[in-house]
């Protein structure tokens, strides 16, 4: 496999609240490869966003973090935030649901981009940068670039002000894109256009994709592998062709089968809701709403372990292929 | 055949935007809804699905006259809401109902879940033992009895959403208006309110106008589906005819963006990539609303405008050069 560019390891978050703390990620292990895209679900809440904000050094003083986050070889937990200046929008950046909260109203978008490519090559002239931002703005389909370089972001449509803020963030050829729902917001014909988008982006410049999602359909469009997360875990991994064929984790299996799909009479939901995660339950996170789940299941937390061509969290794999098949 | 439930005719809902920039008073007329028309039948399900911005909530406000509309006429269980009295309207009003999509902003956070449930049976005078009916409405939903004493924070989203349904039953309804019911909720709790919606329209036979972006849970829900854009139905019939014979042109693109949860089968798909984003309802193209982005627009279809056509796969749509 090519080589690994972000490794995540036993990471894990936990917010004070008045409440008392809160889990939100309970140890996630990851890794992303360059160049590869990579698809993040689960259910709202099992610490998806809170993951990669920490990766990012982006969660707010009263996040507690620990364990480690390595970036192209440079450990992102605990560093300066002068080191964690560089590496956003350098090595790594993160694009976001809502495209207007990460643009300036009262800058154009050229300059915008400018303002960030400068920020991390000091000697590039305002002649090559301005140029560089039109290139850029071309690179995402937006027509006329040259021209539309010099409006503000009021005057875009929705999709448009995505492609410049996916524009922004590439600037610096970063070596792993991070990507929150990019397309939640948008409509379908406008989200399969930036999904081509980034698809694009993917393959030119090599960058590796995280693309965060409760869509499984847009994973199964664009991913290559696919973490699986519930309850601050991640549950299971694996290519994105072995985890629809044949997935092994009772999540899953569940979220799988709870989609529409053409011929059948009644959908198949999960019973029960997530857990409330100030008072998680001590072993896996699914047993509550689980109808395969042992007293073992519900006594430790069960780690991913290397289970057919996948990685599950479920102690009972073995045991739901005899009962149900590889599904 | 009956008479439909609900018959909307030439439907039409301009929005006013005035605005005092500098010297110059300027007043847009937002065209929402231009000219939409459609039934529903007694215990049948109609999809509206579209773009945002198309128009299908204000279509849904004005069925529910919690809009003024601009022309057309509205009829229900054979009756025009027109010109009716206050004491008919107030009738018509508790037969139709709506669900919204937010459970989190739709319920009174002071309120118990069971006197939010009661409120209609309250405002419509409805005499009797309340606490009842409650009760019984919170199990036809899925959720207990006893969760009428408990508060919205105490309830999941999908709970909360159920909680919204009961509401919109206690007045046994015969139109409920679901506009984005599920969209908020994770897809592993959409199944059992999707479900939940089918079997109270099997045990208690009302209809449903399903508002929706999502067009697999349209497909699983209606009985028959509009496609909406920029203010038109261009496309209306059998979800089997829509789904499976789209005639027009934004259908096709429509049904061709949307993902489908199968690696094997997304990557053998072709697509049709549209152009650019939905004009503004302020100044819609003249012809064909769809032509800015339809790659088979000639100058017919921007000098006249399309008018919807029986196909032979039984749906209307509104096409020049239908599929
Ligand atoms: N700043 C914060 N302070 C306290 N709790 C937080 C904060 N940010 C997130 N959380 C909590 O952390 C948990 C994980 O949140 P996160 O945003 O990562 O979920 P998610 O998987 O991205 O969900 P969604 O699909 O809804 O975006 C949730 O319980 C959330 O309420
Ligand atoms: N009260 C209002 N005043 C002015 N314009 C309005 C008003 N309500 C709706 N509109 C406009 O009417 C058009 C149709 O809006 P509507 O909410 O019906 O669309 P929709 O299809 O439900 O979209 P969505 O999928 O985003 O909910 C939009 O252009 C909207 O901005
Ligand atoms: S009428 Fe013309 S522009 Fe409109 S959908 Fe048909 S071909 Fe396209
Ligand atoms: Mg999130
Ligand atoms: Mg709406």
């Amino acid at each position: 496999m090519s080589e690994l560019v972000l490794s995540i390891r036993d990471l894990r978050v936990t917010f004070n609240t008045p409440l008392g703390p809160l889990e939100a990620v309970r140890g996630v292990d990851l890794d992303v490869h360059a160049g590869e895209m990579m698809g993040v679900v689960g259910e709202s809440g099992s610490g998806k966003s809170v993951t990669f904000l920490a990766a990012m050094g982006l969660l707010p003083h009263q996040a507690k973090v620990s364990g480690s986050v390595m970036l192209n070889g440079q450990e992102m937990i605990g560093a300066s935030s002068k080191v964690l200046r560089n590496m956003r929008g350098g090595l790594m950046s993160m694009i976001f649901q809502d495209p207007l909260s990460a643009l300036n109203p009262v800058h154009r978008v050229g300059d915008q981009i400018v303002e960030m490519l400068k920020a991390h090559s000091g000697n590039l002239s305002d002649k090559q940068a301005a140029l560089r931002a039109v290139e850029l703005l071309d690179v995402v389909g937006i027509p006329q670039a040259a021209e539309r370089a010099h409006q503000y972001p009021h005057e875009f449509s929705g999709g448009m002000r995505q492609r410049v803020v996916i524009a922004i963030a590439i600037a610096n050829h970063p070596k792993v894109l991070i990507a929150d729902e990019p397309t939640t917001a948008l409509d379908v014909t406008v989200q399969a256009q930036i999904l081509e988008v980034i698809e694009r982006v993917q393959k030119a410049f090599g960058t590796a994709v995280v693309l965060i999602t409760h869509d499984l359909g847009v994973i199964a469009r664009v991913a290559d592998r696919v973490n699986v997360m519930y309850a601050g875990r991640n549950v299971e991994k694996g290519s994105v062709d072995s985890l629809f064929d044949h997935p092994s984790h009772p999540y899953t299996r569940g979220l799988l089968a709870s989609l529409p799909h053409e011929g059948i009479e009644r959908l198949t939901p999960i019973t029960g809701f997530p857990p409330n995660m100030l008072m998680p339950p001590p072993g896996c996170g699914f047993a509550p709403r689980c109808s395969h789940a042992i007293d073992a299941c519900r006594a430790s937390l069960p780690s991913l372990r290397a289970f057919a061509d996948l990685e599950t969290a479920c102690i009972c794999a073995e045991e739901l292929v005899v009962r149900t098949g590889l599904s | 055949m009956n008479q439909p439930l609900l018959q909307v005719d030439n439907l039409v809902k301009n929005f006013e935007l005035r605005s005092n920039t500098g010297i110059r008073k300027t007043k847009r007329i937002v065209q929402a809804v231009s000219d939409v028309s459609f039934t529903v039948d007694e215990g049948q399900t109609l999809g509206i699905v579209g773009e945002s911005g198309s128009g299908k909530t204000t279509v849904g406000r004005c069925v529910l006259q919690l809009l003024d509309i601009t022309s057309g006429t509205i009829s229900f269980q054979g009756q025009t809401l027109d010109g009716l009295s206050f004491e008919e309207m107030r009738q018509v009003r508790r037969k139709m109902q709506i669900v919204f999509q937010d459970p989190f902003a739709s319920l009174d956070p002071k309120m118990t879940v069971g006197s939010s449930i009661a409120e209609p049976l309250v405002v419509q005078g409805i005499e009797g033992n309340h606490e009842d009916k409650v009760a019984s409405l919170l199990e036809l939903v899925g959720l207990a009895a006893d969760h009428a004493k408990r508060f919205p924070h105490e309830f999941s989203g999908g709970q909360r959403q159920r909680v919204g349904i009961a509401r919109a039953l206690a007045l046994d309804p015969a139109l409920i208006v679901l506009d984005e019911p599920v969209s908020a909720l994770d897809v592993s709790i959409q199944a059992g309110v999707v479900n939940l919606f089918g079997d109270l329209q099997k045990r208690l036979g009302m209809s449903y106008v399903f508002i929706a972006h999502d067009l697999s849970v349209v497909r699983h829900i209606a009985h028959r589906v509009a496609v909406m854009y920029l203010g038109k139905i261009v496309e209306i019939g059998d979800k089997k005819s829509i789904y499976e014979h789209p005639t027009h042109p934004y259908t096709k693109a429509l049904l061709s963006a949307v993902p489908i949860p199968n690696p094997t089968t997304e990557r053998s798909r072709s697509r049709i990539m549209l152009e650019g984003d939905v004009p503004s309802p302020v100044n819609p193209p003249t012809g064909c609303r769809f032509r800015t982005r339809c790659w088979k627009a000639t100058e017919l279809c921007a000098s006249s405008e399309p008018q919807l056509v029986v196909r032979p796969t039984g749906q209307l749509s509104a096409c020049h050069f239908p599929e």
